[in-house]
């Protein structure tokens, strides 16, 4: 064995410390070294063609760098004795700087750790094994969990590089929340117009399946490999046989709530959302539909002329195998009834934000008009109050929902814009206009649609005759304040989906205290999640804009669309393996990875002469954690690269 | 108002006083003013609670112990039901009257108050049970107003709402040690 | 149902009407009021204002004295002295270091063992409204009144706890159990002025004009307290709130005790209106005129 040693001066972030000569010298009089040299900057250009120079003039057959942390530098010294020819798991590295230089201050003491720390690395690398990468094949397929606008944009980018994308949306029609809104900050863009040509392109795309009143069931697998089960809800409306002509809906005698218009209008009980649903195909709501309820009426069969009503239709669940999941699953409004102070939710003239755009939207409940939802009269004082349930650790999120601000300045805007003597009162504490062209847009509202922003919470909001009688405070100016409004609307936060937690245990992707899914790097990994395969985008992650959604998007499809090209993804062989002659099948591996990397399988025991069932790793879904080495009575699972008689090898040299 | 801050001032930490003291974490308060909003005596109040909080933050201590606000707080706790940053400021205005009184700082034009809470406290420490001629004679005494009420005292005497005698309560002494022993 | 009373001062003088009442109802309902030998004043606000420790001394002597009589479960009446020792309480169960100070200015150890509990949180939640129902004897529909709970009796709320914070709603309960009409009006928690009755009249007439006005706006012939400091800002003071107003309020401010008491069929005059300032016997005549069922006798009639 022809160990070779190289020790890295870091410039002056090893050396000023660590006497690095000494330590070289010291580490040449071990057995089995047969070179141990310095060189200033070892990751340099320079510096690894002193290791590969040494290499083919000494014959090295392994090597051990006495540098940084490896996290910085190990695929650089691994992709060097490649090059070397030296098996790029034949190297070990010493980190002599951040567990010595950096945080050591007394020269001799530190050289000293320095020669045990390398010591350590030599005695290791004496018992690596030569390791092979391992690939997994995958599947050119990507799922997107979700239709709103961040899963219409994943799809259509996914698409247009020519694979296949299949989004599931849970409503019957997919646009998510994007759809309900009237205009768009800071254009004015009308949301479904700019909105419905992404839809439309998504639906007839060659490319692109979209699953509708359907939600995931089960995930299993790992990336490029995820076999997921899809519930079809039952619609009770043939797709490929309805041509959406209405009819049905027309003829419905149930009126319902419509959630779409945020119960502020009514639907039927066969329906589509909304007139630019796709599909534009109804469906029907079996909990108040008479056939179902009652088993009376079934007008909407006996006038459609397609035939295609069908009331025994089952829910149908599909399996389908994808390489890549984007989740889209978007975000939902607080729900202010915690606010005893804002009347718990009672008040019918204490609105959201999302009722408020439904009345702006001129094809929505109340035909364009901002009433009171109480009485149906023009509201003409508007209160907006902003920060509610955000920034709030007593009754709700301790975040900030990045849009309200601008959303409220908007609502102002359309609030003079539909009712010219209307006046909008805008409760803030801070307005956070940071996008491009945001701060101008809220300026705007505030000095040419009369807006009056009043910098303070409102305390208590009770109904007197027939009015919201509101009281706040003006921090600027020292007073406490009393508007006496027609309406209220509160600027309630975004929070996460009411399941986000159960999707995130299905897919196995972390969440943080607020239930929404963690990214990869909160700086430079928005878009993916630590779970190889998955990736995030859109308000699910955390509170955003439509930009900024869109943008996010892009970012997992290409994500996404980096894995699919490659046919076959590679994998660090730094995993787990199992030795089936000492393995029991007792199964605390199993139960012990995180990753749900190990299964059992059944091998033939050749000394027994019979079948039994042994643990095998999934080597796509390993990360090398060492969870189920440290768990195993029968030490038959190791990990390569990390082996016990490595560790041991460790701890006997020093 | 006219005021001006020097740096010293600011760096005069304050609010980490009354954190130890009292347990309050000041320097959370972003002054969303929802105290102020729903404070029923701001009408009366020379600064709003936000605006006395904002001061401990700013080390303005001689400005908020003499207000009159501090005085004029009701202990009604809404601010502390309602602040969002869970922050007692009914606790914390408790402080400043307590730190007002032992550092003898009286407000301006508000002496009726501070007088009040000292003469009801006498009044138990001699009684044991509150005796409300007395208090209200004393404080009418001291005040300067020495005919106010004098409408209703004849109606509270006549259906014996307030008596003439003080309550008799046996251990008066047992009472006087607690004063004592609290540092009364 | 035995518990060890505390009255707290007002009960014994301007609020004595909820004294008498209290025990009343006690007494008509079987619940046994054992009032604590000598005891004395909690301190009330004028305490906690001016000094911490005392203002925990104080109640605690008076738990202390509850339970050398054996008692661990202790009544309040009055809002204030309520609050003060259940904050007493919760001072006594957490604050170590401070703790020991206060056992020395009493010169006895206590960890909060006696619990406190307001007697409108008893009757309702643990006598249980549907057995008050049970006992009412006396009809008094055509009764609207509006149920004050003011700041003392729900704030706040980690440590009063029986009561939702926002919008309470036992009193109103109760008042409907015993056939009494509730109003729903959103003053039911506004500050009265409290403390400031001697020092700052002006300030308390001021609020006490907005609670009376919101309660008459609201169709209330009455308002319902829990509160002698309550009763007594908006009773004893009603005289100057329409002097100096130039309104002409005249709605009787009533102990919740005195309210249910009628209804469970107890005389009239032992429940103490001829205390009120603004007198509600011609209200309460009328309520059972209107209904020519039974008769509410006053003070004059044989």
């Amino acid at each position: 064995m022809k160990i070779g040693v190289f020790v890295c001066h870091c410039g002056t972030n090893i050396s000023a410390t660590v006497d690095v000569e000494e330590a070289a010298a010291a580490i040449g009089k071990l057995q089995n070294v047969k070179l141990s040299v310095t060189y200033r900057y070892m990751c340099s250009a320079p510096g690894q063609e002193l290791i590969k120079k040494a290499v083919r003039e000494e014959s090295l057959d392994r090597i051990v760098i006495a540098s940084c942390s490896p996290a910085l530098h190990e695929k650089t010294f691994r992709k060097c004795a490649e090059e070397a020819g030296i098996n790029p798991y034949l190297i070990e590295i010493a980190n002599i700087r951040e567990h010595c230089s950096w945080v050591h201050k007394e020269k001799k003491e530190a050289t000293r750790k320095a020669i045990e720390l390398v010591k350590i690395a030599v005695a290791k690398v004496a018992r690596n094994k030569p390791l092979k990468k391992t690939y997994v094949p995958i599947e050119k397929k990507v799922l997107i969990i979700g239709g709103g606008i961040s899963g219409v944009q994943s799809a259509i980018d996914i698409s247009f590089a020519k694979y296949p994308a299949v989004i599931v949306e849970r409503e019957p029609s997919i646009g998510g929340k994007m759809a309900q809104f009237d205009k768009t900050f800071p254009t004015l863009d009308c949301a479904a117009c700019i909105l419905t040509p992404k839809m439309v392109t998504v639906s007839q795309n060659k490319y692109v399946t979209i699953h509708t009143y359907s939600e995931i069931e089960s995930v299993t697998g790992h990336v490029g490999d995820f076999t997921v089960k899809i519930r079809k809800k039952a619609r009770s409306v043939d797709l490929d046989k309805c041509t959406g002509c209405g009819a049905c809906f027309a003829k419905c005698p149930v009126k319902v709530d419509s959630e779409f218009d945020m119960r502020l209008g009514k639907r039927k009980a066969i329906y589509v959302p909304f007139p630019q649903a796709v599909p534009n195909v109804p469906v029907i709501d079996r909990e108040h539909c008479l056939w179902f309820q009652k088993q009376t009426c079934g007008a909407c069969k006996k006038i459609c002329p397609f035939g295609a009503i069908n009331y025994e239709m089952p829910d149908e669940i599909i399996e389908e195998k994808f390489g890549a999941i984007i989740v889209a699953t978007g975000f939902t409004q607080f729900d202010h009834s915690v606010y005893g102070e804002y009347g718990y939710g009672k008040y019918k003239d204490v609105i959201t934000g999302l009722h408020f755009e439904r009345m702006a939207n001129s094809s929505g409940p109340t035909g364009g008009r901002i009433i009171r939802p109480s009485d149906g009269k023009e509201a003409q004082d508007v209160v907006f109050i902003q920060c509610v349930g955000s920034r709030d650790e007593q009754k709700g999120v301790p975040y900030c929902s990045r849009v309200c601000c601008m959303y409220t300045a908007k609502h102002a805007l359309l609030l003079k814009e539909h009712n010219k003597d209307a006046q909008a009162y805008v409760f803030y504490i801070d307005i956070r206009a940071a996008g491009k062209n945001y701060e101008e847009f809220v300026k705007k509202v505030q000095d040419e649609y009369g807006a009056i922003y009043l910098r303070g919470r409102v305390s208590r909001i009770f109904e007197k005759k027939g009015k919201l009688i509101v009281r706040g405070a003006d921090t600027l100016s020292g007073s406490q304040i009393e508007i006496k409004a027609d309406l209220v609307v509160l600027a309630t936060g975004l929070i996460a989906q009411g399941d986000a937690v159960e999707l995130a245990q299905m897919l196995h992707i972390p969440y943080d205290q607020n239930k929404l899914f963690t990214e990869a790097h909160p700086k430079l990994a928005p878009a993916e999640t630590i779970t190889s395969g998955i990736f995030l985008t859109g308000a699910c992650q955390s509170p955003k804009d439509i930009p900024d959604t869109v943008a996010t998007a892009s970012a997992a499809s290409v994500k996404a669309l980096g894995l699919l090209i490659q046919g076959e993804l590679e994998r660090e062989p730094l995993i787990a393996k199992v030795n089936t002659d000492l393995c029991s099948g007792c199964k605390a591996c199993v139960i012990a990875c995180p990753f749900r990397a190990i299964e059992m399988k059944e091998i033939e025991d050749k000394k027994l002469k019979r079948k039994r069932n042994a643990a095998q790793v999934i080597e796509g879904v390993c990360t090398g954690c060492g969870n189920c080495t440290a768990v195993c009575r029968m030490a038959a699972i190791d990990l390569e690269g990390f082996s016990d008689k490595q560790i041991m090898g460790e701890i006997e040299a020093l | 108002m006219k005021v001006f801050i020097s740096q010293e001032t600011i760096r005069s930490r304050l609010q980490d006083v009354l954190e130890k003291e009292c347990g309050q974490k000041v320097r959370q308060c972003y002054q969303c003013g929802k105290c102020s909003a729903g404070c029923p005596i701001s009408f009366e109040m020379d600064y709003l609670p936000n605006q006395i909080i904002r001061m401990i933050q700013l080390g303005m201590e001689k400005k908020v112990l003499s207000s009159r606000t501090i005085w004029l707080c009701a202990s009604c706790q809404v601010c502390t039901a309602r602040c969002p940053r869970e922050i007692d400021i009914a606790e914390i205005m408790d402080f400043l009257r307590r730190r007002a009184y032992k550092k003898q700082i009286l407000p301006k034009g508000e002496i009726g108050i501070p007088l009040f809470n000292k003469i009801f406290l006498k009044n138990i420490e001699s009684f044991g049970r509150l005796y409300e001629m007395g208090l209200i004679a004393m404080f009418n005494l001291l005040s300067g107003k020495f005919f106010k009420d004098f409408s209703i005292a004849p109606k509270m005497f006549l259906k014996q709402k307030i008596g003439i005698l003080p309550p008799k309560v046996k251990n008066k002494n047992e009472v006087k040690k607690i004063f004592k022993k609290s540092g009364f | 149902m035995r518990y060890a009373y505390y009255p707290g001062c007002s009960l014994h003088s301007t609020a004595k009407e909820y004294d008498l009442s209290a025990k009343e109802v006690a007494r008509s309902l079987g619940i046994e009021l054992m009032e604590i030998p000598d005891w004395i004043c909690c301190g009330a606000t004028p305490a906690h204002i001016t000094m911490n420790l005392l203002s925990i001394a104080l109640p605690v002597k008076n738990l202390l004295k509850a339970k050398s009589m054996g008692s661990y479960e202790v009544v309040a009446c009055c809002a204030a002295c309520f609050n003060r020792l259940k904050v007493a309480n919760a001072f006594m169960e957490t604050r170590d270091e401070d703790r020991r100070k206060v056992e020395d200015i009493v010169g006895e150890p206590y960890r909060g063992e006696v619990k406190v509990r307001h007697f409108l949180d008893v009757l309702a939640n643990q006598f249980g409204l549907k057995n008050l129902k049970e006992k009412v004897a006396r009809q008094l529909t055509g009764l609207k009144v509006a149920c004050y709970y003011g700041c003392l009796l729900t704030r706040p709320k980690d440590i009063t706890g029986f009561d939702d914070l926002e919008e309470p709603h036992l009193m109103d309960d109760m008042m409907k159990a015993i056939g009494v009409e509730p109003v729903n009006w959103p003053y039911k928690t506004e500050c009265c002025g409290a403390s400031f009755s001697l020092s700052r009249t002006d300030i308390v007439l001021r609020l006490s004009r907005d609670i009376l006005q919101m309660a008459s706006d609201e169709g209330a012939q009455a308002i319902v307290v829990a509160c002698p400091l309550c009763q007594s800002n908006l009773d004893l003071r009603q005289g100057m709130v329409n002097k100096k107003y130039n309104t002409n309020f005249n709605i009787p401010i009533l102990y919740f005790t005195q309210v249910l008491g009628l209804a469970l069929g107890i005389e009239a005059k032992k429940l103490g209106f001829e205390k009120h300032i603004v007198s509600p016997l011609s209200l309460l005549k009328e309520c059972s005129r209107r209904l020519n069922v039974g008769y509410i006798p006053t003070k004059r009639e044989p």
